[in-house]
């Protein structure tokens, strides 16, 4: 097990490290930042000075190792727009998206394996039916259109919610959240089923297949023909039995929903990073985007790891590193 | 015969597809006594296992069983209520499956496993489901029973599990168990020694069994009684030794002439010619009169059961005996 973390642990640092070259080349190749930072009317001393400051003179390979070593040190550079520190501008941003997210890509989960299950268990049945034609709406209908029409029904017509902005928001551990009030919660709704339509319709149809394909196995006969009621079936072999795919869509979701839920959030105009990132590509506010790719891949890493942790404690083979 | 602990009669499990109704099982029936073990031998497609999940009421949609009675030791189970049903199976009667690979969950251990099919019938406290558990594997031959509880399917062998499966199956002592080729898959060596343990342990515990299987050889080493099922009708029944040394019906006589043993070492096998027909376009009559040697125009209706000194056969050329059915 020990070396199993260790091994994934250096290729994180690889794939990290990979990673912030192909951002750092990328972002280089995009437009230079001075044409916009600098207003056009500036004097030649001026533009020299600022891009002295910027640390733009420098040719890519040292600005690359600068800003390697300042990272190394934790420190990921300022902002060219707001100059303020880039860590503090994203961590100002990132528990919107956060409690977001978290309440949309779990409900969805929940939500939605619990009616692919019955959708593959009862497959003839109209309700299951009905679950099936609800899940081909979720996957097809864009997602802008759906949060457009969230916002026509149930804040202009029916003035139920609220159709943007954080609301009431309570300070826990010096951060800002709006999960714990009922106003915050009332703004949160309609972006979360936004944001969770998508994710709901997957896990319906992955759940579906999964307990189709489990189901009509001799395991399933088998626990039935030594007299286990359907319910134990259905939560004690089913549930495990199906886990192992879901599990995986549920990390990749919640890694690619926290680094870009940029169209709801904007809909919504709820000030999360996705909003953030948007914005500083307008404006090539260079470290910004730089600091938020490297962040989301240093998220995805730390998701795929915590995820192969958790096959590794629900399934024994994988455990002991046998296919069986 | 006195009172059969496992008495079926007529039974007819049909499926409804799209391409048509397909007769597994039509019209099948025979008696088990307490503690005897039947070999139910056929061809792939034969309605074999269809017939052991119909005993049980695990025909999976869209087949289901249409007619017939199958009587556990006096209670009608065709038309039982689901939940009485599912009370009956695992502690009255019990299957076992072909491929023990697929039939325990990998991903629970074997002690859960038992504890969950214990609990499907019985309060037990934890520690003595343990001790049930321990015994039962001590039981089929697993060594060291009591720490392999704690181990996964996956880090056992292919007999191992069987053994396993086997001892799930016998947790409750039920009247009946349902064997479906459950040696097929194994080493020979393996088999060998699961069918001895098998026939023991029936014999212990006063279990009747049906067992299920392609291979007439090993059926017939472990069975005191023999069904040959063929398009889903018993074509012969009777005691094994009987049926092995006088075959009455041309299709047990062709399985039993192709065994390898039955042939000269040098020599080709037998083999019965054709292939086993479509469930969905028999022929009237015999289903057997395309393949069969004797083939007369008698055979395009379908024979009535012949019985003669506790065995019985449906054909109106059987051999052996140069007696032919009376028109």
């Amino acid at each position: 097990m020990l070396g199993f973390v260790i091994q994934r642990f250096i290729q994180a640092v690889g794939v990290m490290a990979v990673m912030s070259v192909i951002v750092f080349c990328g972002v280089y190749a995009i437009g230079n930042p001075i044409d916009i930072v600098i207003p056009p009317e500036a004097t030649q001393d001026i533009r020299e000075d600022a891009i002295r400051r910027l640390g733009l003179d420098q040719p890519l390979y040292r600005q690359y190792f600068i800003f390697m070593s300042n990272l190394l040190q934790g420190d990921l550079g300022r902002s060219f727009v707001y100059n303020i520190p880039v860590l503090d501008l994203i961590g100002g941003r990132l528990p919107a998206t956060l409690e977001l997210v978290l309440i949309s890509v779990i409900s969805a989960t929940f939500i939605g394996v619990t009616l692919g299950i019955y959708a593959g268990y009862r497959p003839e049945s109209w309700l299951a039916r009905t679950i099936m034609a609800v899940s081909v709406l979720g996957f097809s209908v864009p997602s802008f259109w759906v949060g457009l029409i969230l916002i026509l029904t149930f804040a202009v017509n029916l003035g139920w919610l609220p159709a943007g902005g954080r609301g009431d928001t309570v300070m826990i551990a010096g951060i800002e959240w709006s999960f714990p009030t009922l106003n915050g919660l009332s703004h949160i709704l309609l972006p979360a089923i936004n944001l969770a339509l998508f994710k709901l319709a997957m896990m319906i149809r992955l759940a579906r297949a999964g307990t189709r394909e489990i189901m009509l196995t001799d395991t399933i006969k088998f626990a039935r023909a030594a007299g286990l009621s359907e319910a134990t079936i259905l939560r004690r072999h089913l549930l495990k039995l199906i886990s192992i795919p879901i599990i995986t869509v549920f990390g990749l979701e919640l890694g690619s929903t926290l680094a870009f839920a940029v169209v709801t959030e904007t809909i919504f105009s709820w000030p999360g990073v996705g909003k953030l990132i948007i914005d500083s590509i307008a404006v090539l506010d260079r470290p910004v985007m730089v600091a938020y790719l490297i962040l989301v891949a240093f998220l995805f890493v730390t998701i795929n790891f915590v995820i192969d942790l958790v096959f590794a404690l629900i399934d024994p083979r994988v455990r002991n590193g046998v296919s069986a | 015969m006195t009172d059969p602990v496992l008495s079926v009669e007529n039974l007819c499990t049909h499926f409804f597809t799209r391409a048509g109704v397909v007769k597994a099982v039509d019209g099948v029936s025979f008696d088990l006594a307490r503690g005897e073990i039947m070999g139910l031998v056929g061809e792939s497609g034969s309605g074999k296992t269809v017939t052991g999940f119909s005993l049980l009421g695990l025909v999976d949609p869209p087949g289901r069983i249409v007619r017939g009675s199958v009587r556990l030791a006096g209670t009608e189970l065709t038309t039982l209520p689901d939940a009485r049903l599912r009370a009956l199976r695992g502690r009255e009667i019990s299957m076992i499956f072909q491929d023990p690979i697929a039939t325990l969950n990998p991903m629970l251990t074997i002690g859960q496993q038992m504890k969950l099919a214990i609990d499907a019938h019985e309060r037990l406290s934890r520690r003595a489901a343990t001790a049930r558990s321990t015994e039962l594997l001590t039981q089929v031959g697993i060594p060291s029973a009591a720490a392999r509880l704690r181990a996964y399917p996956h880090e056992f062998s292919g007999g191992m599990r069987q053994r396993v499966a086997i001892a799930i199956a016998l947790l409750h002592r039920p009247a009946v168990i349902v064997a479906d080729e459950p040696t097929t898959a194994l080493d020979v060596s393996i088999q060998a020694q699961i069918l001895l343990q098998m026939r023991d342990l029936a014999r212990e515990t006063g279990t009747a069994m049906i067992w299920i299987s392609h291979d007439l050889a090993v059926v017939s080493s472990l069975a005191s009684k023999l069904a040959v099922m063929y398009a889903g009708r018993i074509v012969e029944q009777g005691p094994t030794a009987t049926l092995l040394r006088d075959p009455r019906h041309p299709y047990t006589a062709g399985l039993i002439a192709s065994l390898p043993a039955m042939t000269k070492p040098g020599t080709p096998l037998t083999q019965i010619r054709g292939t086993t027909p479509s469930l969905l376009s028999l022929p009237p009559g015999c289903p057997f009169a395309p393949r069969c040697g004797k083939t007369t125009d008698r055979c395009r209706e379908e024979p009535a059961l012949t019985e003669e000194n506790g065995r019985g056969w449906r054909c109106f050329h059987p051999e052996g005996s140069n007696q032919e059915v009376p028109a």
